[in-house]
């Protein structure tokens, strides 16, 4: 009779871990599963859709990074689709998540992998591939010198954490800076502080504005000058609400932007867009432009951006003669508090799409991991202002002798883009991102939009006040359907979103659990049968 | 008596003012149109020439009338409304004259097709405009270069290059001189798309080419035309 008893009480510890473990996300069939080893005898074509910045050396970079790969695995053929904007990546992914041809591996943004988790296994978990002996960060059985995981820089790897799991590996970081023509900063009366705030910047673009009686602007002796000009007015808005205290959304995905901090900082950027001390990208044009035919002097673009900015720059999108020489300078972008600046990291990550075929899906997840050796990392950073996102490939003597030689030419070495580069390096603990949910991609746009609309609005002498930014964020909250996006009660959760097996200890711990229970359960029924036969 | 003639005006004033709401703001000619500053509302009446792409419910639209050129950024219309706009089509356009980057064009508009005649230009001739203060007057005018030669675009010796060799998904751009100075120009990848004969025809050229050709006068820190036709010169 002990023996019954014993055997049931395990069977129904065994029933209960097993309906636990179960609980976890709905497992179907799909979910990956890593596959004991890569099948050589197949072959397999991996999809690769990618984005590069009108920028031949980096499809170069791309190029031989297929090659590289495609010769330690002869058997896998990388098949490269390139794009020149990411909102295009984004809109054909979804499109094709319907029909189920999505690419196999994606150049794409945090924000948008969120969006596609909302299809059925769409994206893989990289937790367990991250961990993976053999084929993992590191693992023994890869072709290739890949970076263990601790070797990544944690704070790029934890960017791309969406509802507790890994679902990309970071690509390149940047993050914003202003590209400052120094000279006529100088010519103003003003000396180029190392940290900039948002009210000495206002102060010296207003000042940009003062004009002769021919109406040439004093700064310039031109007809045209944009003191300041901001690229993305997205990060602006995220930028000054983050240094400023103001809502910008929770964890979860609640909005909460349209409030009075944001309202204020509205009012400001209108007061100076009315005397002519402040643009945007999309109102003008690229900064880079206006700063290098002296028709600005603060241009906020990413530091990914670099190559084109200042007198000497070895992009130009303007006629040599068009050009004005000048010092360019290197700052982080404005801050609110000088002591303790923020700015964000931004750039893309690596997602790899969930496949029937687990080999495949293999075989994709090994050329991910590729595009973070050493070699693609350095070649690509070194292309613009970018930061390699292993510290394996920062500490590199071949990465440091290029940080060293800045200046040396205007190609290579332009000190723009080291200066740009050694901004985020030396602050990525000062970075920041901003929250990531089912919806993250539309805030961000909306954020931005706040600005356009007041800008515009400014411009074509609408009154601007109070009245009018709350018919903006109606309107706004509307265009981008802010309030319907799903307040998540925890972290990301849909019904059909596979979140993978249970981690050991979890298991570990939820078995000790039923376990107590059950000999909980055992122990009360014995007491009272005790006390019945008593 | 006095009231009566009182209450008339006031009535012939209303009745104006009522005329005029309805009819919405003024159609101005192009003339006006380039007079207006920047940031105001205009309105013209203008002819489809040709659609550089539909995207996200917004559409880029090349149009002409017979006293200029008008370039409509980014107008919102659906896919359906998009399709019945033809090369021709009589379209009211409301919106804010803007300025990005030179190019003159008409944002945050609003349009309604007039029914009744239609219009195509015919390419105009500014070949001798190139490199001169004039060339502006003609902005996103459909006009012709004549009897260009093809020059290398970059120092590899190539007669054109890809924005995106890789998919042939983005612009060309190649150079041509004419007496002796070299001007840079376009076939925009969502105007004239990989198949189509003129991106096939640049495709073609070789350096030392002498060539016709046609496009949309678009601006982009200079004159940057939109080539839709290339030909061997005639």
């Amino acid at each position: 009779m002990k023996n019954r008893k014993k055997l049931l009480a395990l069977l129904l510890l065994l029933s209960l871990c097993v309906t636990l473990t179960g609980c976890h996300g709905s497992q179907n069939s799909s979910a990956f599963v890593i596959p004991q080893q890569l099948d050589d005898s197949r072959s397999f074509e991996v999809t690769f859709w990618a984005k590069n910045d009108t920028n031949k050396v980096q499809t170069a970079v791309y190029e031989k990074a297929i090659s590289d790969f495609e010769a330690l695995y002869p058997n896998i053929r990388v098949k490269m689709r390139l794009y020149s904007d990411y909102g295009r990546i984004y809109n054909d992914v979804i499109t094709n998540i319907a029909t189920k041809t999505t690419p196999d591996v994606c150049i794409t943004y945090p924000d948008h992998i969120a969006t596609y988790l909302t299809g059925s296994n769409v994206i893989v978990p990289l937790d367990e591939l991250f961990d993976d002996a053999r084929y993992g960060l590191g693992g023994s059985e890869l072709r290739f010198d890949s970076p263990k995981r601790a070797e990544v820089v944690p704070q790029f790897l934890n960017e791309c954490v969406i509802g507790g799991h890994y679902y990309a590996l970071p690509y390149m970081r940047s993050t914003e800076a202003c590209y400052i023509n120094k000279t006529y900063v100088e010519k103003l009366g003003y000396t180029v502080p190392d940290v900039l705030t948002w009210d000495w910047i206002w102060e010296v673009s207003d000042a940009a504005t003062a004009k002769d009686e021919e109406g040439n602007y004093l700064v310039n002796g031109q007809k045209v000058m944009i003191p300041f000009i901001y690229k993305s007015t997205d990060n602006m808005m995220i930028h000054l609400l983050r240094q400023s205290g103001g809502g910008y959304s929770t964890d979860q995905g609640e909005i909460l932007i349209f409030n009075d901090v944001t309202k204020q900082h509205l009012l400001t950027v209108s007061e100076h867009v009315k005397n002519g001390a402040f643009s945007t990208f999309k109102i003008s044009s690229y900064p880079g432009n206006f700063l290098n035919a002296g028709q600005c002097i603060f241009a906020i673009d990413s530091t990914a951006g670099a190559t084109w900015m200042g007198t000497d720059a070895p992009l130009m999108d303007i006629a040599a003669d068009k050009v004005v020489p000048f010092e360019t300078v290197v700052r982080m972008i404005p801050q609110i508090d000088p002591e303790q600046p923020r700015m964000i990291s931004q750039g893309p990550s690596i997602c790899v799409f969930n496949k029937t075929d687990p080999q495949q899906v293999l075989a994709s997840w090994l050329f991910a991991q590729f595009l973070i050796t050493n070699e693609v990392q350095i070649g690509y950073a070194e292309t613009e202002g970018y930061v390699p996102v292993t510290l394996k490939a920062q500490r590199t003597p071949e990465y440091q002798d290029y940080l060293s030689r800045s200046g040396e030419d205007n190609d290579t070495h332009y000190y723009v883009k080291i200066d740009a580069t050694k901004l985020l390096i030396d602050h990525t603990a000062d970075t920041f991102v901003t929250p990531v949910f089912n919806g993250s991609a539309s805030l961000r746009d909306a954020a931005g939009q706040l600005i356009e609309e007041v800008a515009k609005a400014t411009r074509r002498k609408k009154t601007v006040d109070d009245a009018f930014i709350d018919s903006v964020y109606n309107q706004v909250n509307s265009l981008y359907r802010l309030d319907q996006i799903a307040v998540s009660s925890g972290a990301e959760e849909t019904d059909t979103e596979d979140m993978g097996p249970l981690p050991g200890t979890a298991v570990t711990l939820l078995c000790a659990l039923a376990a107590a229970w059950v000999l909980m359960g055992v122990y009360a029924l014995r007491q009272r049968l005790k006390k019945r036969k008593t | 008596m006095k009231k009566l003639i009182a209450i008339s005006l006031m009535l012939t004033v209303l009745a104006g003012a009522c005329a005029v709401m309805a009819e919405g703001a003024a159609v101005m000619s192009h003339a006006d149109y380039v007079a207006a500053e920047l940031d105001t509302e205009v309105t013209v009446e203008t002819y489809v020439q040709a659609k550089q792409s539909w995207w996200d419910n917004k559409a880029t639209i090349y149009t002409q009338a017979a006293d200029g050129a008008y370039f409509i950024y980014e107008m919102p219309i659906s896919q359906e409304d998009y399709d019945k706009l033809v090369p021709g089509t009589k379209i009211k356009v409301t919106g804010y004259k803007a300025e990005w980057s030179g190019e003159v064009e008409i944002t945050d508009a609003k349009y309604e097709v007039v029914e009744g005649d239609t219009f195509v230009a015919e390419a105009a001739d500014v070949t001798a405009l190139l490199g001169t203060d004039e060339l502006v007057a003609h902005q996103n005018e459909l006009v012709s270069f004549k009897g260009m030669t093809i020059e290398a675009y970059d120092e590899t010796g190539a007669a054109f290059a890809y924005k995106n060799a890789n998919d042939k998904t983005d612009d060309l751009y190649f150079k041509a001189s004419k007496d002796g100075k070299t001007y840079d120009f376009c076939v925009e990848f969502y105007l004239c798309g990989k198949d189509t004969d003129v991106y096939k025809a640049v495709e073609a050229l070789k350096v030392g080419d002498v060539v016709d050709m046609e496009g949309f006068l678009y601006w982009y820190n200079g004159a940057n035309p939109h080539i839709t036709s290339v030909k061997a010169a005639q």
